[in-house]
């Protein structure tokens, strides 16, 4: 599709928002791929909810040790400097303001920055929550990113959020496949677009007042 | 001497009563004290309340205690997984309460008892479903939910190394959950790879010490 950032594109849009030293804990799904994305001679901290700081990449094949996994419950590798630690310290950092940046994905971010992205409240769903609650309190600042709209072509992005909350007011920032868009008191402010996309065609995908930056 | 150590998972086990809150360590498969929960099955406790952050992943350990349907009530952050089919399948047969609970308001609750805190005020949850009908406060301008620490009979625990004392020392991200639910526990029960003398675990480096530990066995004899 034109006028539209790819999945990587995004990934590496939100990868140049994370500076050298910062602390960042990146959610499961579409926010993992920003890893891919963060230069090699850029020293950042990569938090795991589950107890590590200094988190690498996956294993080579027949290299998985399943006493070393990421949130996700994925094989990861430990980079050198990197620590173990228990649970009620891995969530002090997340709760007490010590990260610098989450990333998350979600299902709906009203233009107050709340956010939605633990459960559909679908009558017949398992409700299941992990750490999104915390991570979207406790870090300094919490970056969303997702595709703009549904694959029905609803906007994600709403006045007020239909689905359950997960935390309210905590979203600082929106990548999206169509923009970059801040939270701000005076509204939805966009601070960049896809390539070939018109104001008024963002304005039309998106469910809520949009401001030029 | 002391010597807390017990000669079988067996014996470690075996006052574990019907009803009891057992919190039991890891988070997925890493950390999960499978020896101890096989030994809890075979032992035969029912009604259980159990506390950790999943709900069992395929076959083995926690799923297998669920399976065998010894447990009355889950406390939990992530029940749902592609793995979890034990728990889909309780839940929705009305077979199981669950109560979930954010994972560091769980990791916190289990903290507090083992701290002897009353009670206290996070922001997690604020205004959520998780938070309704719970006491809620205002701080320097900043909305708190009230929550309550969870006390256990017994904490089933993985960990790497451990000696007569009781003290440990856990391997990579299989710590997880256990220092803190071997604080919580009237009961804590270790599953160590390997049982040391004392004094081969580095003092600086005891990640639990043996004051929070009552037994510790070998998890393959």
């Amino acid at each position: 599709m034109t006028n539209r950032y790819t999945r990587d594109q995004m990934a590496a849009r939100v990868a140049q928002d994370i500076q050298e030293g910062a602390y960042v804990n990146l959610g499961i799904g579409l926010p993992t791929k920003v890893a891919n994305y963060l230069p090699a001679d850029r020293e950042v901290f990569l938090h795991s909810e589950n107890g590590l700081l200094g988190m690498g990449p996956a294993p080579a094949a027949g290299e998985e040790d399943d006493d070393l996994i990421n949130a996700g419950k994925q094989p990861v590798t430990l980079l050198t400097g990197g620590a173990f630690f228990h649970h009620a310290d891995s969530f002090a950092m997340m709760r007490g303001g010590h990260l610098d940046i989450c990333v998350l994905g979600a299902f709906q971010v009203s233009a107050k920055g709340d956010l939605a992205n633990w459960h559909t409240g679908a009558p017949d769903a398992i409700p299941a929550v992990g750490g999104a609650m915390d991570l979207a309190l406790g870090a300094k600042q919490v970056f969303v990113m997702m595709e703009h709209q549904t694959k029905t072509g609803e906007s994600k992005i709403v006045e007020a959020c239909s689905y359950p909350l997960t935390a309210m007011t905590c979203v600082s920032r929106i990548y999206t496949d169509m923009a970059v868009l801040d939270v701000t008191k005076d509204g939805l402010v966009v601070r960049e677009m896809a390539p070939g996309l018109s104001f008024e065609e963002l304005q039309a995908a998106t469910a809520a007042p949009l401001k030029k930056g | 001497m002391i010597d807390k150590t017990f000669e079988s998972l067996e014996r470690a086990v075996a006052d574990i009563h019907d009803g009891a809150t057992v919190m039991i360590g890891g988070f997925g498969n890493a950390g999960m004290p499978s020896a101890l929960i096989d030994a809890l099955i075979a032992q035969g406790a029912r009604d259980l309340t159990i506390v950790n952050n999943n709900a069992g992943n395929g076959e083995t350990g926690l799923a297998a205690l669920l399976k065998a349907k010894r447990v009355r009530k889950i406390i939990c952050s992530f029940p749902r997984q592609a793995d979890s089919h034990h728990f889909d399948a309780l839940y929705r047969a009305g077979e199981i309460e669950l109560e979930l609970t954010p994972q560091g308001n769980l990791a916190e609750r289990i903290r507090a008892a083992g701290a002897g805190i009353g009670g206290f005020f996070t922001p997690t949850g604020y205004g959520t479903q998780l938070a309704e009908g719970k006491e809620t406060r205002v701080i320097d301008g900043r909305h708190y939910v009230l929550e309550s620490p969870i006390h256990a009979d017994f904490a089933l625990i993985k960990a790497l190394r451990g000696d007569r004392w009781g003290n440990l020392v856990y391997r990579k991200t299989a710590r997880n959950f256990g220092p803190i639910m071997a604080m919580a526990a009237k009961t804590t029960i270790a599953q160590v790879q390997q049982v040391v003398a004392l004094g081969e675990l580095d003092p600086e480096v005891i990640v639990t010490p043996g004051i929070f530990v009552q037994r510790v066995v070998k998890e393959a004899a």
